[in-house]
C-alpha cells in the first residue's frame, strides 16, 4: 500500500513519536503494540512492552493477534502469574508509560469504558468494562490515551461512568494519570489538572478541535502544527511492523 | 496408585457441579477451560454463578443455554473479537436472560482469588478511590489501613463451590504443571473448595517428577484430573495448538443475532454427546490449521544426590492425605 497515512497509521505515528525517552510501557494488542513497536525502531530503542497476560520482554515471531497470544510467549525473558503482574508490577509502580484506550474522557483524564447511556443496572450500550484499566491507570507514571473518534460525546464534560478514575488528589493511587491523549485531530497534553490542545493534526484548525469538544477546551501558549507522518514512518508500518495488514486495517 | 483421581468430563462434572453453586472457570485467554463449559452446558446445570474474570465466547454459550444467574467478572468484551452479543443482550434488558453482574477490575477479581486461597477475610488494593465502581458494587468497601490512618479499599474473598482450570498435563493423581501465560490458574485452584483439572494429557510420574518447579496446582487440592485434548480450544494451549482468531471473530457476527447462539448450541453442544464428537465436528483441518512446531525448552539440573541415604520404605507411595 502507498498513499496518504489512514487514521490508524496516523495514530499510531503520533503515540509512537510521544513515546521518545520512554522505557516501560504497558501496552495491549493492536494500536498501542503497533506504537510502541516503531518508537523501538524510531524515538524509543531501549522501550520494553509488559503485556496485561504477564509477558515482559516478548520478542515473538509475528504480530501477536491479542494479549493471551501464545506467539508472545516463545521467546520472552518472562512470564508472570497475574497476582504478581497486577500486584509487584502494576501497583509496585514499575510502569513508565501505560496504554488505555476508552469509550469516552473528561477534562481531568478520567475513562468511561464500562457504560453508555441509561443506568448502570440498565444500560443503552455495555462496554467491557475495567479489565486492568483501574489499575494501570492508578499506578503508571503516566499514561497515554488514543481515541479514535473525537466528538463532544467521547470527549465529554461528564462520563456517563466513571471506570477509571485520574489519581488525583487520593491517598490511594500513585500514578500520574493521562499525560498524552491522541485523537484523528490533534494531541492534548496536561498542564496543571486539565488536558488542552498542544498540537493539531495536518488540516485541522483549533475552531474545529474546539466545536468537536464536550468541554470548554483550553489551549496551550503555543499550539504546534502536528507533523504528518514521515514516508520513513509509513515504511516501517506498512512494510516492515505490519505487512499483512492485520492492525492496520 | 493409591490415589488415582482420572476421571471422564461427564463424570467430574456430574459429581462436582450442582445448580445453584458459584463454579469458577479461568484461564486468561490461554488454558482456558472450554470444553468444560460444553460440558456444563450437556448437563443443563443451572443457576449458577460462574467466575470468570475475561469473558469469551463461553460465558455467551453458558448464558444463552439458561445456565448462568450471576457472573463475577472484571472484563466482558470478547477478546479481539468484538462484543458478548448474548451477555450485552442479557445486560442491556434484550433478553428474558437475566444475569446478576458482580463487577471488578482486574486487580480486584485477582485480589479475591488470592485471599480466597490463603483464606483471608478480605484483600487490600490502591486502586478503587474515585471510580464508580464501588457505588454500584457493596462488596468493595473501604476501611482504615491501621498503620498510615489512611483509607484503602478491600474486596472479599472468593472461594468458589468448583474451580475449573485447563492444563498442559498432569499425572493420574492430579499434579498439574503448566507454562505459558498462567493467568490465575494456581490462585483459582487454590481458592475452590472442589478444583477439577482438564488436561491436554496424562503423563507418567517420572515426567512430572523430572520438573517439580513446573507443577502449579499440587495433588492435594485436585478432585478430579480429566484427559482432554483440545479442551481449551478455540483458546490456546502453548506448544500444543494455536488460538483460532477466525473463530473468535465470526463468534461476534454470529451472536449478534438473536437465537444465534442457541442454534450454535444446538448443533455443536447439546447435538454431540462429548467433547470428541464436538471436536469431530469441528473438524480435522482446523486443528491442523492450528498446530505448532517445537520451541523446547533447555533442561535444567535439580542435582542427583550423590550423599549416602537411608532405605526409604514405601517412597513410591503417595502420603496420605
Amino acid at each position: 500500500m502507498s498513499g496518504p497515512a489512514t487514521i490508524t497509521e496516523l495514530l499510531t505515528v503520533l503515540a509512537a513519536r510521544e513515546l521518545a525517552g520512554r522505557r516501560v510501557v504497558f501496552a495491549g494488542i493492536g494500536l498501542p503494540t503497533l506504537a510502541a513497536a516503531l518508537a523501538e525502531l524510531t524515538v524509543a530503542p531501549d522501550i520494553e512492552i509488559i503485556y496485561e497476560s504477564g509477558v515482559t520482554g516478548a520478542h515473538p515471531a509475528g504480530l501477536p493477534t491479542t494479549i493471551s497470544d501464545s506467539i508472545l510467549v516463545t521467546g520472552a525473558e518472562a512470564v508472570l502469574p497475574m497476582p504478581q503482574l497486577f500486584g509487584y508490577v502494576i501497583q509496585g509502580q514499575r510502569i513508565d508509560t501505560g496504554f488505555l484506550g476508552a469509550a469516552q474522557i473528561d477534562r481531568h483524564g478520567s475513562l468511561n469504558s464500562t457504560m453508555i447511556g441509561g443506568s448502570y443496572a440498565r444500560p443503552e450500550h455495555r462496554l467491557p468494562g475495567s479489565g486492568g484499566a483501574i489499575e494501570v491507570m492508578a499506578h503508571a507514571r503516566e499514561v497515554f490515551v488514543v481515541m479514535r473518534r473525537h466528538t463532544p460525546q467521547t470527549l465529554v464534560d461528564r462520563l456517563d461512568f466513571v471506570t477509571s478514575p485520574a489519581p488525583g488528589s487520593g491517598r490511594q493511587a500513585t500514578g500520574g494519570g493521562v499525560t498524552r491523549l491522541i485523537t484523528p485531530l490533534g494531541v492534548l497534553t496536561r498542564e496543571e489538572d486539565e488536558l488542552v490542545l498542544s498540537s493539531v493534526n495536518p488540516g485541522v484548525d483549533i475552531a474545529q478541535v474546539r466545536s468537536a469538544t464536550g468541554w470548554p477546551l483550553k489551549v496551550a501558549g503555543t499550539v504546534d502544527d502536528g507533523e504528518p507522518p514521515t514516508a520513513e514512518e509509513l515504511r516501517l508500518l506498512r512494510e516492515v511492523l505490519d505487512p499483512g495488514r492485520i492492525y492496520l486495517r | 496408585m493409591t490415589a488415582d483421581r482420572v476421571t471422564t468430563l461427564a463424570g467430574a462434572i456430574a459429581t462436582y457441579v450442582k445448580p445453584g453453586m458459584t463454579v469458577a472457570l479461568e484461564g486468561f485467554g490461554h488454558l482456558v477451560p472450554s470444553a468444560a463449559a460444553h460440558e456444563i452446558i450437556r448437563q443443563r446445570i443451572g443457576d449458577l454463578t460462574v467466575c470468570r474474570m475475561s469473558c469469551d465466547m463461553m460465558i455467551d454459550q453458558l448464558i444463552a443455554a439458561g445456565c448462568v444467574r450471576g457472573l463475577v467478572s472484571s472484563f466482558i468484551g470478547n477478546s479481539s473479537g468484538g462484543s458478548l452479543h448474548e451477555l450485552r443482550r442479557a445486560l442491556e434488558g434484550r433478553s428474558d436472560r437475566i444475569v446478576a453482574l458482580d463487577e471488578y477490575s482486574h486487580g480486584g477479581m485477582i485480589a479475591r482469588y488470592v485471599a480466597g486461597a490463603a483464606k483471608l477475610p478480605f484483600y487490600p488494593i490502591r486502586s478503587y478511590e474515585g471510580s464508580d465502581l464501588p457505588a454500584v458494587n457493596d462488596s468493595i468497601r473501604p476501611v482504615i489501613d491501621p498503620y498510615s490512618g489512611d483509607a484503602v479499599s478491600v474486596v472479599p474473598p472468593l472461594n468458589p463451590d468448583v474451580s475449573i482450570i485447563h492444563a498442559q498435563r498432569a499425572d493420574r493423581r492430579g499434579n498439574v504443571q503448566a507454562w505459558g501465560i498462567l493467568g490465575v490458574q494456581q490462585d483459582v485452584a487454590f481458592a475452590g473448595r472442589r478444583v477439577i483439572v482438564t488436561v491436554e494429557e496424562i503423563v507418567d510420574d517420572d515426567v512430572i517428577r523430572a520438573d517439580p518447579n513446573r507443577t502449579i496446582v499440587p495433588s492435594q487440592i485436585v478432585d478430579a484430573v480429566v484427559e482432554c485434548p483440545f479442551g481449551s480450544y478455540p483458546a490456546p494451549v502453548q506448544g500444543y495448538y494455536d488460538r483460532d482468531d477466525a473463530f473468535f471473530r465470526e463468534w461476534s457476527q454470529m451472536a449478534r443475532a438473536e437465537g444465534g447462539v442457541d442454534r450454535w448450541l444446538d448443533t455443536y453442544v447439546r447435538g454431540t454427546a462429548d467433547h470428541e464428537e464436538y471436536l469431530a465436528l469441528v473438524g480435522s483441518e482446523v486443528r491442523r490449521k492450528l498446530r505448532v512446531g517445537e520451541a523446547l525448552s533447555g533442561p535444567v539440573n535439580y542435582g542427583l544426590h550423590l550423599r549416602p541415604t537411608a532405605a526409604r520404605p514405601g517412597a513410591d507411595q503417595e502420603v496420605s492425605r
